[in-house]
């Protein structure tokens, strides 16, 4: 498990088409980016309006149990209790990504600033940084959640502190090799020579620097933790009773998958398009950003 | 030589401001820099003393890794962080090394500034040029937004760049390369500095931008009244800007004099090698040029006696083992280190 912790090498995806192509193969080759953008875009909509749309409450019993989708009626079926598909899918996207977008940005800011003062300061703050690191990433991270989830009662607090605690170490890195790129460059040098403290030094010159591509990362960060958290959900150790889940609906529908394979496929479509999306829109931005291929 | 076990950073006696004469803007005693690395110490600068007046201008002249960009660098106290440095830099009689490093930043940017020599990296790219010019007036002067704006582009003109209220909007890679150097120019002046730097700060440029900036920095030296310090590996460069020139080679300096007596009438055999090497028009076509056979030393592993016996044409036994020491020859400053000088015959 301890390899997903790691994201995944950007694919040589859509944004390799040769410059030598033709105008409409490049465009096509950006299909796959703007259904990525189109779906995160559309998702997040969904989700934050979800209280005002004409659907029902997630935990509603609005008609008999296990019905397929339909055309007049809940349009993607009810579940084995007779709650809307639908409304559980969209109450499950906002359960989700709140979660996921809590505990990347946690993760960022704690594990980015460490990373900023291990990359700058080198030495005995490196070691150290680097060796809690390594502690933390050695944790085989599902265990450690299940673990987790059975000893205190689980909340949305603690799954999002606990994910986020998971993934300050990946952040603390990637950010330090970053920092310690844009360390040797002149400019920093220009910045001592001009009487520059260290705190104005590595927030006002060099994270602006190495700002977009720690932001590119957070996004496939999004995208690993989504998964980890349906998986978590799937086994019944993640989202606490009330809120709906995307791993949850496929756990409960799972062993009726011959007889009504449209309650597992729907909720594990969402969860496929959704990481598919974020991890197409990072690649595409981490492509973008990777300072040493670009010019600045 | 002065003892320099002193802790205390005020003027030392001999350069205490007295009746007769004020503290040497510059004084720089036995500055040493070494670098700890895997192969040994490497002994970038290694007993350097020199001295500079207001408004004078010091060229240093020297090879690649003769160790002139480090004691720059060591000077202004921005040597690499692993590095040992010992030795003495008096600012207007003040040792900068003894200072703590808050009070030792008030003098960076502020009493003395540096250009560096590829002014593309020197400027920080997500940065708009208004903030380059602004930040050293803002933070060592006091400046409000607008009065700092103000003075940056006051600074851009007279750096000879047009349109300035529109350049301090744009990014530095909309600019060219002469532009920048200039806005890296006009960044060093920005708070009136008593010492400019300038670490081969034309190299990175084609050669009539190089006439044009360097004739710049004359002018601006002139008006201010600044002192500047100028490194470069190309002694055209110097010629007729400089009122002195140092030689270095392996660390340390070689040679000294005022410009004309350097060109005119140099004594050490590596200022001689360097001078030869100069292209000559006058000579007949194809005939070849002079070069110094060899490289410089590496100085993890410098031999005994004079570093620059290996590749010295007129190397006696002596200068393999026993090291040359800087004396005095005339009386106006021009000193060198070389048992077997050009020009005289060898000192007992």
């Amino acid at each position: 498990m301890s390899s997903v912790m790691q994201p995944a090498p950007p694919t040589g995806s859509a944004a390799e088409t040769p410059p030598t192509a033709s105008r409409a193969a490049r465009r096509g080759a950006k299909l796959p980016l703007w259904v990525g953008i189109g779906w995160i875009a559309g998702l997040a909509l969904v989700a934050l309006l979800a209280d005002v749309l004409p659907i029902a409450g997630y935990d509603e019993v609005v008609g008999a149990p296990m019905q397929g989708p339909q055309l007049t009626g809940e349009p993607l079926g009810t579940d084995a209790i007779g709650r809307s598909v639908l409304s559980r899918i969209v109450y499950g996207a906002r359960a989700s990504m709140a979660v996921g977008l809590t505990a990347a940005v946690l993760g960022l800011v704690v594990g980015g600033f460490l990373g900023l003062l291990a990359g700058y300061f080198r030495g005995v703050v490196e070691a150290t940084i680097d060796i809690l690191a390594e502690v933390v990433q050695a944790f085989p991270p599902l265990l450690f959640l299940i673990a987790l989830a059975a000893a205190l009662r689980p909340s949305l607090a603690s799954l999002t502190l606990a994910l986020a605690a998971l993934i300050i170490p990946s952040f603390a890195r990637m950010t330090k090799g970053s920092v310690v790129a844009q360390s040797s460059r002149e400019f920093v040098l220009a910045a001592r020579a001009m009487g520059a403290s260290h705190w104005r030094i590595m927030f006002r010159e060099i994270l602006p620097n190495a700002l977009m591509s720690i932001v590119a990362f957070s996004v496939v960060v999004m995208a690993l933790l989504i998964v980890i958290e349906g998986s978590l959900s799937f086994l019944g150790f993640g989202m606490p009773m009330p809120y709906p889940s995307w791993g949850g609906m496929v756990a409960e529908a799972k062993d009726r998958i011959a007889s009504h394979p449209s309650l597992t496929f729907i909720p594990a479509f969402f969860l496929f398009m959704t990481v598919y999306a974020l991890n197409t829109v990072g690649d595409h931005l981490r492509r973008r950003f990777d300072v040493e291929q670009s010019q600045l | 030589m002065n003892p320099t076990t002193t802790t205390d950073p005020r003027p030392g006696p001999e350069q205490a401001a007295g009746p007769d004469r004020p503290p040497p803007l510059l004084h720089v005693d036995d500055l040493r820099c070494h670098l700890p690395t895997r192969r040994g110490l490497l002994r970038a600068v290694d007993g350097v003393t020199l001295t500079l007046e207001r408004g004078q201008t010091l060229g240093i002249a020297g090879e690649s890794g003769s160790g002139k960009s480090m004691l720059v660098r060591t000077i202004m106290g921005i040597a690499p962080r692993a590095a040992r440095v010992s030795g003495e830099v008096r600012f207007d009689g003040v040792d900068l090394r003894r200072l703590p490093a808050r009070e030792a930043r008030r003098y960076l940017g502020r009493h003395i500034a540096m250009v560096f020599q590829d002014p593309s990296s020197a400027l920080n790219p997500v940065v708009r040029i208004e903030r380059h010019l602004t930040e050293g007036p803002r933070h060592h002067l006091g400046l409000s937004r607008a009065a700092a704006r103000e003075k940056a582009v006051q600074l851009l003109e007279q750096v000879g760049i047009p349109e300035p209220r529109k350049r301090l909007r744009q990014y530095p890679h909309q600019l060219s390369g002469g532009m920048r150097q200039r806005v890296t120019i006009a960044m060093a002046l920005a708070c009136d500095p008593a010492l400019l730097i300038a670490d081969e700060s034309t190299t990175a440029l084609d050669v009539t931008v190089q006439k044009q900036i360097l004739d710049l920095l004359q002018r601006i030296q002139r008006d201010r009244d600044m002192a500047v310090i100028m490194v470069s590996h190309d002694l055209g460069v110097l010629a007729g800007r400089t009122d002195r020139i140092a030689v270095m080679y392996g660390g340390q300096v070689v040679e000294e004099a005022p410009t004309p007596t350097l060109f005119a009438h140099h004594r050490h055999r590596y200022t001689a090698a360097l001078l030869e090497a100069i292209p000559d028009t006058a000579r007949p076509r194809h005939s070849a040029l002079h070069t110094i056979p060899g490289a410089p030393p590496d100085p993890v592993a410098l031999g005994p006696g004079c570093r620059f016996a290996p590749r010295c044409a007129a190397a006696l036994p002596r200068c393999s083992t026993d090291v040359p020491h800087l004396e005095p020859a005339g009386d106006d400053g021009h000193r060198y280190a070389c048992f077997a000088p050009t020009g005289l015959r060898e000192r007992p």
